[in-house]
Formats: C-alpha cells, sequence, structure tokens
C-alpha cells in the first residue's frame, strides 16, 4: 500500500532535537536524585545525548571527525564511571547508607 | 697627591676600624697614639694637597676626585667624590690640625678612664665623618658627613652614659640636630628637582648662569639655613649646645668649638651663589639670626657659673658673629673667623680642661680662684686665648672679629650696634671667668687635711701631653690674624686664597666694600672695636677683681631666658597633643584605610562564605544556572552562528 | 519505514530516561539506563553508524551498566530513595525551571542553526569535509570502520595515545582509592602474622564498621 501523504524522513534536526530532550531529562535527574549511582546514570544519559548530537552532526557535515569524537566520549565515560563507582565505594564502605544529601563536610 | 685626598677622611676611618677591633688590647695610652697618628696622617696629607693647590693656577683650583659611584637611580647620579678646593682645603687644614692636637690631649686627659680606646675609636670615626663633610662634592656626600657628625656627637656627649644627665644631653644633641636636618634634606630634594643634580658644582652653577629660579633659591637657601641653625647652634636650635657640656672637655673642644659646629657656616659659604641668587630678605635674616643669637647668648655667658657653660655659650656666640658675616656677604670673614675662633676656642676649652683635671673634675668657678700660681702654663695660654677672643690686638680675634663688624657696618648699622654691644659682653664675661679661675682669692679648700684624701688635694699642674697643644694653639692664637689683614691685597691672603669660592662671578658671593663709609674708615672702627673690648675688659676688672661695682647676674640671665623652660613646656603641652593627633591620624585613619580594606574583605567573605553549604545538589544546580545563562547569552544575544 | 524506526527508538530513549529519573528503586532506573542505550544504539544504526552502535551496546550497556548493577548489589543500596521528599525546598522547582529551559535553548539553537547557511571555514574553525559517511559507504559493510579507524589512527593517533593513558591513570587511581587500609595492629607480630595466614583475618566485602 502506498501512503497518500509523504512521511517525512527524519532528518539531522530531528535527532539534534531528540539529544537536546534527553539532555534536558539528565541534567533534571543530576539535580533531583539523591542515590549517587543513580546520580551516575543521569550523567551518563547526558553524555549519550552529546554523542546522539556527535554522530547527527557528523552525517550531516559529512566527516568522520563525529564519530571519532564519539569513540573517544565512549572511552572518557566509561573511565570516568570507574573512577566514579571507585569513589562510591570508598566512601559507602565507610558510611553506609549515605546519599548525596548527606556529604556536605565541604562547606563554608 | 691632589688624587690622594680620599687618604684625608679614610685615615681616621681606618683608625675607627682598628681600634673598634683592636681597641682594649691597645689600651691606655697607645689607642690615643694610634688614633692621633692617623689624624696626624690626615694632616700630612692635607698640607700636601694645599701645597698642590697653591702650585696650579687660581682659576683651577677644583679638583674633584670621585672614588665610586654611590646611587645611580635614575635621573639621579650621586657619586662618592670629595672636591679639593680652597675652601675645603682651608676646612681641613684646621681641622686636622686641631683635631690632631686635641686628640693628643685628650691622651692625658681620658688617662684612667675604663673606656680609654671607645673614646678615641668616637674620635676618629668623628674625624672621618667631618672631613667627609667638608670634603664632599655633592650635597648627599657631605650630608652623609653631616649625619656622621651629629651621631657621633650624640655618642661623644652622652660618653659617660651612667650619668642620667649625660644621656639626656646626648638624646637632645640628636634631635635637635635632626629638626635642622630635615630642613638640608628638603633643600637637596628641592635642589634636585630644579637642576637635576646634587652636585655643588652644578647646583652652584645653575644659580650662577641664571638657571634657578629666584624662589626656589630662596626655598634652598632657607631650607640649608634651617639645617645650618640646627648644627651650629643657632636660635632658635641652640638648646643642644649648652647641655652637651657634659660630654668629656676633649669632646667639647673638638666637635663643639672648632669643627663640627662650624659645619653650618661651612654649608651656608659653600652654597654663597645661591644665597646670592635668593630673595634679598634671606640674607638679612641669617644676619639677623646670628647677631641676635650673639648676644643673647653673650647676655647668658655672663651669669653662668660652670665654667664649661661659659664657654659653651660663647661659641654659640661666637658662631652668631659667624651667621652674621654670612648674612652681610662677608664669606671671607666668616671663613677667617671661623678659623681663629677654632685656634682659641679649642684652647680656652682645653684650658678649662686643664682647670678641671688639676682641681679634681671640679668644674664650678665659684670654687676656683687663685690657679695662676698654681697652674702657670695653664694660665698663661688662657690668658692669651682670652686676650684672642676678646678682641684685643693683636691677637687672632681682634683681626677676624674686626672684619665682621667692618662689613656689618657698611651692611647695616644696627647690625653693626648689636655686634659691638655683643663685643663689650665678650670682653666682659671672659674676664669675668679669667678673673674667677685665675686670680682673685683662693675659694677652694686643700683637701690633703681630710681623711681618705688621695695625694695632692692642692690644684696641680697638667702633665705636659696636655699642655703641649695648648702652646701650640695659643702661639696660633697669636699669630693666626695675620693670614687677613685688612691693609693691603698682599696681607689679605686668606682673601686671595678663597676668591674662587666666593667669588664665583660677578656680582655673585662676596660682598665688595670698596668705596663704602666703612671702607675709607677701616682704622676709626678698628679703633673702637679695640676700645670697646678694652672697656669690656676693665669693667669685668672692676667687678670682680676691685669689688668696686656690684656684679650683676641676675637669676633670669642664669636660666638662659627661661628658653629651655619655654620649650619643655611647649613641646610637652601643645607640642604633645599636635603629636599625639598625628599619630591617632596615623594609626587610625592611614592604618585604618589599610587594615580597613582588609576587614571589609573579611566580612564580604563572610558573609558570602555562607553560600557554600555543602550540599553537591546545590553545586549542581548553580552549574546549571550557569549553563542556562551561557546558552541563553549565545543563542538571544549573540545569535548562534 | 525509517520513521517507524525513529519513533520506535526515541520512544525507547525517552522512556528509559525518565525511568532513570523517576524510578525509586536504583535497579530500575539501572533498568531503565539499559533501555535508553539501547535506544540510542538503534539511532546509531539509523545513522550508519555501525560500529559505533556496536560499541555503544558492549561498552555501555554490556559493561558500565554491568558494573553499576554490579556495585548496587555489593554495596546494597537497595534502601529507597524516598522521592516524594525532598530536603532542598528550592531543587525541585530549579530543577524543572532548569531542564525546560535547557531543552528550549538549544532547541532554539539547533533551528536557529539550520536556517544559517553551511559551516564557514574561517579564523580557528577547522573544518574538512571528508567523505561523507552515507554518500562514500560503497559496497563494503565495513566501509565505516575503515573510515573510522582511518581517522583514529591516522589524524587523531595523539589523542588516541592519550586515552590509553588517561585508561590507565584512571584504573591505578581507583585501585589506590579503595584500598582497605591496614589500621595499627595492637596484637604483637607473631600473633599478626597467625591472623594473616588464616582465612578468619581476610578482609571481609561486607560493610564493616569504619576503620
Amino acid at each position: 500500500m502506498s501512503f497518500a501523504l509523504t512521511v517525512p524522513a527524519p532528518t539531522e534536526t530531528w535527532y539534534l532535537v531528540l539529544g537536546a530532550v534527553l539532555f534536558g531529562i539528565g541534567s533534571v535527574g543530576v539535580l533531583v536524585r539523591r542515590n549517587p549511582l543513580v546520580l551516575l546514570m543521569c550523567v551518563e544519559l547526558m553524555l549519550n545525548a552529546v554523542t546522539l548530537s556527535f554522530v547527527a552532526l557528523s552525517r550531516s557535515v559529512g566527516s568522520i571527525d563525529g564519530q571519532t569524537a564519539v569513540f573517544f566520549i565512549l572511552v572518557v565515560a566509561a573511565a570516568e564511571a570507574v573512577v566514579g563507582l571507585g569513589i562510591i565505594v570508598a566512601i559507602l564502605r565507610r558510611r553506609p547508607g549515605v546519599t548525596a544529601d548527606d556529604l556536605t563536610e565541604l562547606r563554608g | 697627591m691632589l688624587d690622594l685626598i680620599w687618604l684625608i677622611p679614610a685615615l681616621p676611618l681606618l683608625g675607627f676600624l682598628v681600634m673598634v677591633v683592636f681597641g682594649r688590647r691597645l689600651g691606655d695610652p697607645r689607642a690615643g697614639y694610634f688614633a692621633s697618628t692617623m689624624l696626624a696622617g690626615s694632616f700630612v696629607v692635607t698640607v700636601a694637597a694645599f701645597i698642590d693647590l697653591l702650585g696650579t693656577p687660581a682659576e683651577d683650583r677644583s679638583h674633584v676626585v670621585t672614588l665610586f659611584e654611590w646611587l645611580p637611580v635614575g635621573n639621579l647620579q650621586v657619586d662618592m667624590a670629595f672636591l679639593a678646593d680652597p675652601l675645603s682645603i682651608a676646612m681641613c687644614l684646621f681641622v686636622t690640625g686641631v683635631g690632631t692636637l686635641i686628640h693628643v690631649y685628650a691622651i692625658g686627659y681620658m688617662h684612667g678612664d675604663p673606656k680609654f680606646s671607645k673614646f678615641f675609636c668616637y674620635l676618629n670615626l668623628f674625624a672621618c665623618s667631618m672631613l667627609v663633610l667638608v670634603l664632599g662634592e655633592n650635597m648627599l656626600v657631605t650630608f652623609l658627613g653631616w649625619e656622621g657628625v651629629g651621631t657621633c656627637s650624640y655618642l661623644l656627649i652622652s660618653f659617660w652614659h651612667t650619668r642620667q644627665s649625660a644621656a639626656t644631653a646626648g638624646k637632645k644633641a640628636f634631635i635637635t640636630n635632626r629638626v635642622g636636618d630635615w630642613g638640608f634634606m628638603v633643600a637637596m630634594f628641592l635642589a634636585f628637582g630644579a637642576v637635576g643634580s646634587l652636585s655643588f658644582a652644578t647646583v652652584n652653577g645653575a644659580a650662577i648662569q641664571g638657571d634657578l629660579a629666584q624662589s626656589t633659591a630662596t626655598a634652598i637657601a632657607v631650607m640649608l639655613f634651617v639645617g645650618a641653625v640646627g648644627k651650629s647652634a643657632q636660635l632658635p636650635l641652640y638648646i643642644w649646645l649648652p647641655d652637651a657640656m657634659e660630654g668629656p672637655t676633649p669632646v667639647s673642644a673638638l666637635i663643639h668649638a672648632a669643627t663640627m659646629v662650624t659645619a653650618g657656616v661651612f654649608l651656608m659659604v659653600r652654597v654663597n651663589p645661591i644665597l646670592s641668587v635668593a630673595d634679598a630678605w634671606v640674607p638679612t635674616m641669617i644676619a639677623w639670626i646670628g647677631v641676635g643669637t650673639a648676644l643673647f647668648a653673650a647676655t647668658i655667658a655672663v651669669a653662668q657659673n660652670d665654667i664649661k657653660k661659659v664657654l659653651a655659650y660663647s661659641t654659640v656666640s661666637q658662631l652668631g658673629y659667624m651667621f652674621l658675616a654670612v648674612g652681610t656677604g662677608a664669606y671671607v670673614a666668616a671663613i677667617f673667623h671661623m678659623i681663629t675662633h677654632a685656634f682659641f676656642k679649642a684652647l680656652l676649652f682645653l684650658g678649662s680642661g686643664s682647670v678641671i683635671h688639676g682641681m679634681h673634675e671640679e668644674q664650678d668657678m665659684r670654687k676656683m680662684g687663685r690657679l695662676y700660681w698654681l697652674m702657670p702654663v695653664t694660665a698663661i695660654t688662657f690668658i692669651i686665648g682670652w686676650l684672642a677672643i676678646a678682641g684685643v690686638f693683636p691677637f687672632a680675634g681682634f683681626w677676624s672679629k674686626d672684619e665682621i663688624l667692618l662689613f656689618a657696618f657698611a651692611d647695616n648699622v644696627a647690625l653693626y650696634l648689636v655686634g659691638l654691644l655683643t663685643a663689650l659682653l665678650t670682653a666682659y664675661y671672659m674676664t669675668r671667668q679669667v678673673i674667677m679661675v685665675f686670680f682673685g682669692e683662693a675659694r677652694w679648700t686643700d683637701k690633703s687635711a681630710e681623711h681618705g684624701a688621695h695625694g695632692d688635694a692642692k690644684p696641680h699642674e697638667s702633665p705636659w701631653v696636655m699642655l703641649g697643644p695648648l702652646v701650640v694653639l695659643a702661639v696660633l692664637s697669636t699669630v693666626g690674624g695675620f693670614i687677613q689683614m685688612p691693609f693691603s691685597e698682599t696681607t689679605e691672603r686668606l682673601g686671595r686664597w678663597l676668591h674662587p669660592v666666593v667669588e664665583p662671578a660677578e656680582g655673585i658671593g662676596e660682598a665688595h666694600i670698596d668705596g663704602s663709609w666703612a671702607d675709607e674708615h677701616i682704622f676709626v672702627l678698628a679703633i673702637i672695636a679695640l676700645s670697646v673690648a678694652i672697656a669690656g675688659i676693665i669693667a669685668a676688672y672692676l667687678v670682680y677683681q676691685r669689688r668696686r661695682v656690684k656684679a650683676v647676674e641676675p637669676a633670669i640671665l642664669e636660666n638662659a631666658w627661661y628658653y629651655d623652660q619655654t620649650v619643655t613646656e611647649l613641646m610637652g603641652g601643645p607640642g604633645r597633643e599636635a603629636f599625639e593627633a598625628a599619630a591617632w591620624f596615623d594609626a587610625n585613619v592611614v592604618d585604618g584605610a589599610v587594615v580597613g580594606s582588609g576587614r571589609a574583605v573579611r566580612s564580604a567573605a563572610g558573609g558570602l562564605r555562607r553560600l557554600q553549604n555543602g550540599y553537591v545538589r546545590a553545586s549542581a544546580g548553580v552549574i546549571s544556572v550557569g549553563v542556562v545563562l551561557l546558552l541563553a547569552w549565545l543563542v538571544i544575544v549573540r545569535g548562534i552562528v | 519505514m525509517q520513521l517507524l524506526v525513529f519513533v520506535a527508538a526515541t520512544l525507547m530513549v525517552i522512556a528509559g530516561a525518565i525511568g532513570v529519573v523517576v524510578l525509586n528503586q536504583a535497579v530500575h532506573a539501572a533498568l531503565g539506563l539499559v533501555l535508553t542505550l539501547f535506544g540510542v544504539a538503534v539511532h546509531f544504526v539509523a545513522m550508519e553508524a555501525h560500529f559505533l552502535a556496536v560499541v555503544q551496546v558492549i561498552v555501555y550497556a554490556g559493561a558500565i551498566v554491568v558494573l553499576i548493577m554490579f556495585v548496587i548489589m555489593l554495596l546494597g543500596i537497595d534502601r529507597t530513595e524516598d522521592l516524594r521528599v525532598e530536603p532542598l525546598p528550592i531543587q525541585r522547582p530549579l530543577a524543572g525551571i532548569l531542564g525546560v529551559a535547557i531543552v528550549a535553548l538549544l532547541v532554539a539553537a539547533i533551528f536557529a542553526a539550520r536556517d544559517s547557511g553551511p559551516l564557514q571555514t574561517g579564523v580557528g574553525l577547522d573544518v574538512e569535509v571528508r567523505e561523507p559517511a552515507g554518500a562514500a559507504a560503497t559496497v563494503t559493510p565495513d566501509a565505516n570502520v575503515k573510515q573510522l579507524s582511518r581517522n583514529l589512527f591516522g589524524d587523531q593517533v595523539f589523542a588516541f595515545e592519550l586515552t590509553g593513558v588517561l585508561l590507565v591513570v584512571a584504573v591505578a587511581g581507583t585501585v589506590v582509592m579503595t584500598r582497605r587500609e591496614r589500621k595499627p595492629s595492637l596484637r604483637s607480630p607473631a600473633t599478626q602474622a597467625a591472623s594473616d595466614r588464616s582465612p578468619a583475618g581476610a578482609s571481609s566485602l561486607a560493610p564493616e564498621d569504619a576503620t
């Protein structure tokens, strides 16, 4: 069957908008959640939004550099997750059950 | 030899350094001999330089020896340099000459003092500073010497510092000098600002060329005069000099008679072109302050009973004469009187020291008398000094004082009359002193009968190491006047010698009185001066020896017109309040601004600190706000590219 | 067809994201994250970045999320964080406003940029147009990989090496950070040695009282 209406093909703009929305959701999550691990996950969300944008732009610009950037982002995100989890483990080993709100030593 | 003039201050400096380290080991009396040798060496170098200068033609008698670059700072270029010209070499001659004699004298006077070597250490340092002052090629080197002599004066006045009065006197001298030094410093700033250099040659040259504005020259002259007033003990800063008699007598002789106090006069003569270019009221002021101080001090000396205090006030008075000369443009006369005064005042002081020594440290003249037969050499030399200072022909003082009065008459008869009155008083009080000390009846008791008295309790003559310098100075006081006799051009040796310095150009410097009434009638004025001196002598004789007339010694004179007390009241009362106000201002306003800004920052920081509550999410919130604002600016304001 | 794929993947992404933010339990949030990551991988495939899609799944969903789960289990943080309570009163409204603002501004930026011309190579802008990822995708199925590898090991080799260093540093740092400190022992050396040898002295992984 043929569709009478023309189906719009997703252009790069749609991907960028999706990335923007994902980024927004991620930032809201960072601000709202108290559980440190969920906090980390929200940061991962933001990173994913960025990678999405990069790939979309790489496709529209026509350069492979965007995908290389995504590659690096992925690697750094992995490293960051490792370190972040290490910190969380170190903290929670001493003070089990803390949340982000309880770690308030760095105050003026 | 002129290139070696740096040896002149260097030898006493070497003496000082050696004695700082080895003084105690040298001990009594070798330290004294060493110090005297050093200064004698300076004298020899000075004489050699003098001969060298005589060999050069008159216009070229100005030789600069630069040791090193001292302060090359921006536009200011100050070298450690010495200037050998007629004025400085003349000063060096009598400073080193009289200084050596006093060093030798002090070997005898300070014998037995536990701090013997330290005394000579300071004396040599003083000699070095004075020579640096005199030889200085620029104002800063002279100021270095100026401060040096002030410091040494303090050290030496308070030499017996365990005595409260001595320590206080030393402080008083230093602080009063400091007030004068402020004037000198301001003058230096002005000179540098106007001319760009501190060298005397440059500054004087600018004045001669006419490059120095009259107002600037006036300001510089006045400020330098303030310095001179402090150093040379004129009104109103003379108060330190009578108190400075707390120091040992050689100190009084060297510093407060022959050398340091003359530094002010020297400075004025050195910058005579500036004085010529300044407003006319400046020299007039100098002359009046000089003659006023002379009269003031002479009145006080009439009523003093301490043998050294009389001489101290006498010094103030004679210095007044020198400033009178400077003020009337008689620079040669001022230097002449400085030289003769060095001879006879040093002689008088050393003689009084000999008397004090012989009287076993008794200084009150009311307890002396009839010492002529017990201390003949001292007495005779002292009498020669007395005749010189009174202005009796043919001793040195007659010639120099007469010259000053001559120029004073030519300038303003009122000045002359005041000067003449002072001469009368000078003769009077000096005669009084001689009579009270050496003649009349003996008012001392022979203490040999008292139990516990040691050896000779009768006053005795001093050892030859002390009498030798007295004799030399007596000879100099007798013949010293012959270097400047007003009979003709040839006899005016000092005038010719100093000519390049005091008459650097037409209309600048030395006042010319040829053709004036005074010049025509030199002999008349000389006779008048001589008769005044003799009248003073006779008057004192009648009062004190013959007891024909009652002595007039009112308490107000004895207390120096209560000047000291007035100053104390003033400084203690309103003065102190002014100082405390200044101190309050400094502590609260100036410091307050500095400290206050710190406090403001701290309180602001304290307020801002409370933003840091430690919540991670709050920080995240703030970061996000920043991100949003940034994005907003990029998108809305700039328009994203 | 493409639209359908786009919509499906987008739904996955958004649903997962909202799940991460909203769900109480940490494990549920982790599952939401996995959903999002899969959605993004689908998008990658749709944009013909095949290699990246695979890497995304393997590294992100496979390794990172598993690691997170591992830590959740290890530390037992399943005490639910009560999202109904908010200690900082300003946080929720602020988050809402900021989230909306970010999205709005980014979308505005996107639409503003769409209308402007192609990027001009100017000062500081150093964009070279290479073989477009899609256009030069010739017959070979591994064209994307080839291009990526050529870029990665060619032009960006320096960054690549640095990233390797970064990884080593991260691992070393984490190991140092999470080492359990030996507390100064009050026992005699002999007893300490005996305790070290026996398995009873081995450190347990359960959260213990603070050393």
